[in-house]
This record gives structure tokens, C-alpha cells and sequence, in this order.
């Protein structure tokens, strides 16, 4: 599992604008790059735009601006490769986890990238078994606790072998146990990854960058620790999220 | 109403399941277009939606409460064909992981709940959904559970099961208090669901065919009138079954052996042929209405 | 929950179980229509179908009690019946359908009771069922429990505000809201489930997963509850 892509960004987004089909402005000009084996916390207030710039780089959503993966611009023809390089964790693990058993589920990505069953069954297995839920192989996803659905997307993802990983508020309804578990797999997985969280702790005990967005712009990015302070993003300037929040009128 | 298995008469079931086979064939192959793989999550998702939905309870009045069935709705939500094989989907299921219907009278079911309710739900919708779209809704449901109610009622009377004319009475006008409370539950849904987003439930395009109207209104009138027929004369069904011999026949002798053959007067026999022509019309109009939208949504 | 205890039951691993699905659907459609063409009076035939049945749950490893109960759901419905039938003075008819509408019943629990969904919708498929409908069932059984747990939660909601007090009018519009909304839920979830899809490389065609290999034991199987059963019929 060699990186094909050396020190030249993974992502690099110019100047990115969206709008919803009722007219919404969701993208405003968004300018990133993301490096190989980089960790980047998406910060910001619910409705600025995390998910729908993360819908992006896969092409599920097309915007107007230039979007590169690994060199490839995210056009029409290319969409089969950028999935295959680009694995997504949504934030709702039964939307997810869509087929009847655990083993058929994650086995989906590689039998779309022309795997033939046999070989796709073993890719499943190894993932699974990579991600603690070799067990689960013949359960029905209705069975498994949060925690284990969101292994088994995990899993779903991994097994298509890529080399971005991008996680939708990967911690929600998590309990702290599965929150941890969580955090020590994606510790120990080389791809890079983008994590759209409002989990300061989360984000911090996984990488050093984040990128802060606010109705639609990237109005910050750079050291986690400065964002979080500058934009008073946690707990523990409490007050000062308060003062905050009546400077911009929330 | 889901008939179980060893209700109705071998003939009965058996030419149900013929038909039922024949009818979801032509479907699929009329609607091949609408129904891509990337559909199917979609009607998959409504078709348990409405699976969960029967189970909510309706208030309709003191002590009593009522029950969505949903065929119509997912004829005005989901287009015609679809809504017929997500219901069928529905009756399999039920009948397979619930026992709830029997497997070999599961084409009986679906006929008259997937195929002729689901129709019978839609065609008012839409002839005049465009300009009347709130009593096109309520007709829909109202006339789809009449409809399954009366041709469950009647395929069993045809099969020779044994019911009191105050039991079938009973049982009819059951099917019309249900009916319209169907009526009512469609409508009051797909206004909750205007509300929401108007574009759950889209307008149908305007029925510019005569045709289409005319058979329509056939649809309906026969609607009604298979209805009344079989709250007229059930006993008339009941005996064409056994004269046509497709009624289930026990190892004993029963009273009705003793008739003799003076007994089949013309009048009654008028009645009877009235009643089976009647069935048998309702479900050619539906077919026929079938595939003329069948069409026009494909043109 | 039925489903659940129908589901975990199906997770066996009983010789019943092994049995290629295609062969266990045949041999019920030949009991059902056994079944149904047998006289009400026709005791050998009526013992042979229950001993049948019964060996077929216990080499299956399923509770017998358990199973008989939950086929006596059927009961009500047919006990009703019956008793009309009876009054109308056809004695054996009332009998023949309670015994047989319950042995049915019997019957397609012990399939479900041995083969786990996706494998009998594998099989339905095999056996000529459309594509369509065979899809349609998988992601309607996916949802299915998923979304009535919502359903509950949206009727647990409306109860807390005071959801079963009120004029039926008011009550009325209540609970088609409720639908109304878990419709748009679905709906929306399905959208999700679309976007999903489209991220693991869904190319526009689903593709099913484990063949179906049909043996030489199925054969045997097949053939020989099925000879003895219309034996037991046509006898």
C-alpha cells in the first residue's frame, strides 16, 4: 500500500462556490490543501458549510471552482478513481451501513471497484478483523451498538483501500469507551484524513491543523490550538464563548 | 384484509396467483425506466415507512381507531407502478417474516391490495388531482380499501366459505367505515406533507385523454357497483361459486346438496352473472387503466 | 419481537439449516399445496403432513413449543371462521380450516425459522422472482425496524403532549403528521443512504454477493419429502 501521490497535495481546493438548488449560498470562495498523511479538524458552526465542502471532493455535490484529488480534477470522468481514493464516513451510521449484513456491506466498495467476490469477501475480512468486528461478519446491521456501526463504516471504507479518509462528526452518539476505540484506530492509519468535529478533544488528540469555516468561507486555517483559542471553539474559555456569541449575535 | 392460506378454493388461489404473476410481470416491463438500481434504496426506504406506518393508531372516534393501509398514498407519492410493487413487496413480506397472509393466497393479496387497491387509489388522483386534488386524495383511499375489502369479501364467498348474510353485511359495511377512514388519513397525510415540501406529492399532469376519463369513470362506477352487488346478492356469489364447482368442496354432505335444480331461476342467475362480470370487469378496467398510464408516463 | 426471535432462530446451524434454500422453498410449496388439496376427513394424509412438520422442527434445533406457539397467531382469525362455518352445519370444513390454515402457518415459520433473509431473497431470486422485487425486499427489511423504532419515538413524542387527549379532528391531524414527518425522514434517508453509495463507487448496478451452490444432498432432500408428501396425499 505504497502512497502514490509524494509531497504533492492529496486535495487542493480553488476557490470554491456552491449553492443550493432553493438559491442558498453554502460555498463562498473556498481555497485548501490537504498533504499526504496530514490530519485537518473542519471546525465551525453548524450550517457553515463542513459537510457540503467535504461532499465536494467526492463529487457527490459539484460546485463551481477547481477541486483536485491526487492530481485528478473532480470531473465526471475521474469520479469512479476519486472514489477509490477518497473513503467518506458519514455522520449516520444506518444510512451508511445500507446492506443486509455486516460481511455484504463492507465486501460494496470493492465488488464496485471490479473485485470479484472471492476476493472481495477477504478484503472484508481483513478490515474488519483491522477494526476489532470480525465477529459481527453475518449480523444485520440493526444488531450492532453505535460505536460498532461506526467500525464497521469504518471498515466499509477501508476496505476500498484509500488514501483520504474523510469522517463526518465521527463521534456522535459514540459513549467515551467507543470514542476512545475510535480514536486509537484512526491513530494508527496512515491515510490523510479530514475530520468534520465539534469534538475539541477529539480533533486535538488526532492532528496539529484545523481549518475554521464560517457561513460558507475558510476564514481560518493554520495550528488547532490557535483556532480553537481565536475563535474560542471549547469549553474551557466558557465565558468567553459566551461574550463571543453576543459579539456575533448567534 | 390479508386472506390466509386454506380460506379460499384451489381454483381460486391458483388463478389469483396467475394473475397476480401476470399482472407484476406487466408492470415491471411497462415501468422497466422508472425503476433504475438507484431507485430502489428509495422504494425500499417508503416501503418500510409505510410497513411502519399501519402500526400507528388513528383516533377515529371513542374507543375506536383505524389504521393507514397506504396504497393510494404511495400511488400519489411514488407514481402508480412503483407503489404497485413496493405494496406486493409489503404482502410478501407480511406474509413470509409475519405470517400475516397466507403464501399461497398471496397472490390473492396482491391482487387485491398491491395491483387493484393501488389503482383503484390512483386513478382519481389522476383524472382530477390537478383541479381537485383534495377529494381526488380522499377517493383514492376511500375507493382503494373498498375496493380490496369487496373482492376479498367475494373471493371468499366464491370459494365456498360459509357466511351469514348479516356477517357479510357486517363485514361491508366495515369495509366502507375502513374505507373511509383511509380516505381521510391519505388526505390529511399528503397535506402534512404539502406543507413540508411541495414536492413530495406532485401534481399529476392533466388527463387530456378522453379515454382515459371515460375509463375512469367506468373504473369507479364498477367500483361502487361491485360493491353493491356483492352486498345484494352474496348468496348469489356464494352459489355461483358452487354451480361453477370452484367452491372448496368438504367431504360431507351439507344442505346446500339438497337444492334441487328448480331453484335456479333466471332472475337469480341474472344476479349471479351480474356479480362475477362485475368482478371480472373491475379488474379489466384497472388493467387496461394500468397500461394506458403505464404509458403516458413513459411517452 | 417476532422478527427478532425469527432472525436469531435463522442463525442456526442445524442440517435444516445447511440445506440450499432453493430446496427448502420447494418443499414447502408442495406441503402448502398438499395441504390445501387435502380433504378435511383425510387423516393418513393430515398425520403423515404433521409428522413431516414436526421432524422438520426438531432436526432444525428450533424450541417446538415455541414455534407451535407463535403459528397459533393464526387462531383467532381461523377459530372464527370455523365457528361460522360450523353453525352454517359444514362440521368438517370448520375443522379442515383450522387444521390446515394452522399447519400453514407452521410451515412457512419453519422456513424463515432456517434460512436467514438475504439467503431466502438469494433463492426467490434464483427461482425467477424479478430482480426488483427481490432489491426492494432486501432494503425494506434493512429499514424496516430502523424506522419503526422511529415511528415509536414520533408516537412516544406526541403522547407526551398530551397526544391522546383532544377532539378527533385535532388528533386526526396529529397523527398524520407524525407520518408526514417520518415520511420526510425517510425520505431523506434515503438520499443518504443514495450519497453513501455513490462514495463507495456505486455504479449503477447492485450485485449480489453469495451463490447459491445446490447440491447433491438437496436433491435428496428435495426429492424425497417431496415424493412422500404427495404420497401421503394421493393415497
Amino acid at each position: 500500500m505504497t502512497a502514490s501521490c509524494p509531497m504533492k497535495p492529496v486535495i487542493e481546493v480553488r476557490d470554491l462556490h456552491f449553492s443550493y438548488a432553493d438559491g442558498t449560498l453554502a460555498l463562498d470562495g473556498v481555497n485548501f490543501t490537504l498533504y499526504p498523511g496530514e490530519t485537518v479538524a473542519l471546525l465551525g458552526a453548524n450550517g457553515s458549510g463542513k459537510t457540503t465542502f467535504a461532499l465536494q471532493l467526492n463529487g457527490i455535490l459539484q460546485g463551481a471552482g477547481s477541486i483536485e484529488v491526487c492530481g485528478l480534477p473532480v470531473i465526471k470522468e475521474n469520479l469512479p478513481a476519486i472514489r477509490s481514493k477518497i473513503g467518506m464516513v458519514f455522520q449516520d451510521s444506518d444510512e451508511q451501513l445500507f446492506m443486509p449484513t455486516v460481511l455484504e456491506d463492507v465486501a460494496f466498495g470493492p465488488l464496485n471497484q471490479g473485485c470479484n467476490p472471492d476476493e472481495a469477501v477477504a478484503r472484508a475480512g481483513a478490515t474488519l478483523q483491522q477494526v476489532g468486528m470480525e465477529h459481527a461478519l453475518s449480523k444485520a446491521p440493526y444488531h450492532l451498538s453505535a460505536g460498532e456501526k461506526r467500525k464497521v463504516a469504518l471498515a466499509g471504507v477501508l476496505a476500498m483501500r484509500p488514501e483520504i479518509l474523510v469522517l463526518d462528526e465521527p463521534t456522535t452518539f459514540l459513549d467515551p469507551p467507543a470514542q476512545h476505540n475510535l480514536l486509537h484506530l484512526l491513530q494508527d492509519l496512515p491515510q490523510a484524513k479530514l475530520i468534520v468535529t465539534h469534538d475539541m478533544m477529539f480533533a486535538r488528540a488526532l492532528g496539529r491543523r484545523a481549518a475554521f469555516f464560517e457561513r460558507g468561507k475558510l476564514v481560518a486555517d493554520g495550528p488547532i490550538d490557535e483556532i480553537i483559542g481565536r475563535f474560542q471553539w471549547d469549553y474551557s474559555a466558557f465565558d468567553a464563548a459566551l461574550r463571543y456569541s453576543a459579539q456575533r449575535r448567534l | 384484509m390479508h386472506i390466509p392460506d386454506n380460506f379460499l378454493s384451489t381454483p381460486v388461489w391458483a388463478a389469483l396467483d396467475g394473475v397476480s404473476i401476470a399482472a407484476i410481470g406487466l408492470t415491471i416491463r411497462r415501468a422497466g425506466r422508472e425503476l433504475p438500481d438507484t431507485r430502489i434504496p428509495l422504494l425500499g426506504v417508503m416501503g418500510a415507512f409505510v410497513f411502519a406506518a399501519q402500526m400507528i393508531n388513528f383516533p377515529v372516534g371513542p374507543g375506536t381507531s383505524g389504521h393507514l393501509v397506504g396504497g393510494a398514498l404511495l400511488a400519489c407519492a411514488l407514481g402508480p407502478a412503483p407503489a404497485v410493487l413496493v405494496m406486493t413487496t409489503i404482502l410478501a413480506t407480511q406474509a413470509f417474516v409475519f405470517q400475516d397472509g397466507g403464501v399461497l393466497a398471496l397472490g390473492a393479496n396482491v391482487f387485491n391490495m398491491a395491483v387493484l387497491g393501488v389503482l383503484a387509489g390512483y386513478l382519481p388522483f389522476r383524472l382530477i388531482g390537478a383541479t381537485r386534488r383534495g377529494l381526488a386524495i380522499f377517493s383514492g383511499g376511500f375507493l382503494s380499501v373498498l375496493a380490496s375489502g369487496s373482492l376479498a369479501l367475494s373471493e371468499l364467498l366464491i370459494s365456498g366459505v360459509r357466511m351469514p348474510r348479516p356477517l357479510i353485511i357486517t363485514s361491508l359495511g366495515f369495509f366502507a367505515v375502513n374505507a373511509l377512514i383511509e380516505g381521510a388519513i391519505t388526505v390529511s397525510v399528503i397535506q402534512a406533507l404539502d406543507k413540508l415540501n411541495p414536492g413530495f406529492v406532485q401534481k399529476p399532469a392533466a388527463a387530456r385523454s378522453r379515454v382515459l376519463a371515460a375509463l375512469g369513470a367506468a373504473g369507479l362506477a364498477l367500483g361502487v357497483a361491485g360493491f353493491l352487488i356483492a352486498s345484494s346478492a352474496p348468496d348469489a356469489i356464494q352459489n355461483l361459486g358452487q354451480t361453477l364447482g370452484i367452491s372448496e368442496k368438504s367431504g360431507f354432505q351439507t344442505p346446500m346438496a339438497n337444492y334441487t335444480a328448480g331453484n335456479f331461476e333466471s332472475a337469480w342467475l341474472r344476479r349471479a352473472t351480474a356479480g362475477l362480470t362485475g368482478l371480472l370487469l373491475i379488474w379489466a378496467v384497472c388493467a387496461a387503466g394500468a397500461r394506458m398510464i403505464a404509458r403516458r408516463r413513459s411517452a | 419481537m417476532h422478527h427478532v426471535l425469527i432472525d436469531h432462530w435463522s442463525q442456526g446451524s442445524s442440517p435444516l439449516h445447511a440445506r440450499d434454500p432453493r430446496a427448502k422453498i420447494l418443499v414447502l410449496l408442495i406441503f402448502l399445496i398438499v395441504l390445501a388439496t387435502t380433504p378435511a376427513n383425510a387423516f393418513v394424509t393430515l398425520v403423515i403432513d404433521i409428522a413431516v412438520l414436526t421432524s422438520g422442527v426438531l432436526l432444525a434445533g428450533l424450541p417446538p413449543v415455541g414455534l407451535f406457539l407463535r403459528a397459533a397467531a393464526i387462531l383467532p382469525f381461523s377459530l372464527t371462521f370455523a365457528l361460522i362455518t360450523w353453525l352454517a352445519g359444514d362440521l368438517w370444513r370448520a375443522v379442515g380450516l383450522v387444521e390446515k390454515s394452522y399447519l400453514s402457518t407452521a410451515a412457512v415459520l419453519l422456513l424463515v425459522g432456517t434460512t436467514p433473509l438475504t439467503r431466502l431473497l438469494g433463492a426467490l431470486e434464483a427461482l425467477g422472482v424479478p430482480r426488483v422485487l427481490v432489491l426492494l425486499a432486501q432494503f425494506l427489511y434493512r429499514y424496516l425496524f430502523v424506522i419503526s423504532e422511529q415511528a415509536q419515538h414520533l408516537r412516544l413524542a406526541a403522547a407526551c403532549r398530551g397526544g391522546s387527549a383532544g377532539p378527533p379532528r385535532s388528533r386526526l391531524q396529529a397523527a398524520a403528521g407524525a407520518i408526514a414527518v417520518l415520511f420526510a425522514r425517510s425520505y431523506y434517508r434515503a438520499e443518504g443512504i443514495h450519497r453513501a453509495m455513490l462514495a463507495r463507487g456505486f455504479g449503477g448496478r447492485l450485485s449480489l454477493l453469495n451463490p447459491l451452490r445446490f447440491g447433491a444432498r438437496d436433491a435428496a432432500f428435495t426429492a424425497t419429502i417431496g415424493l412422500l408428501l404427495v404420497l401421503a396425499r394421493v393415497q
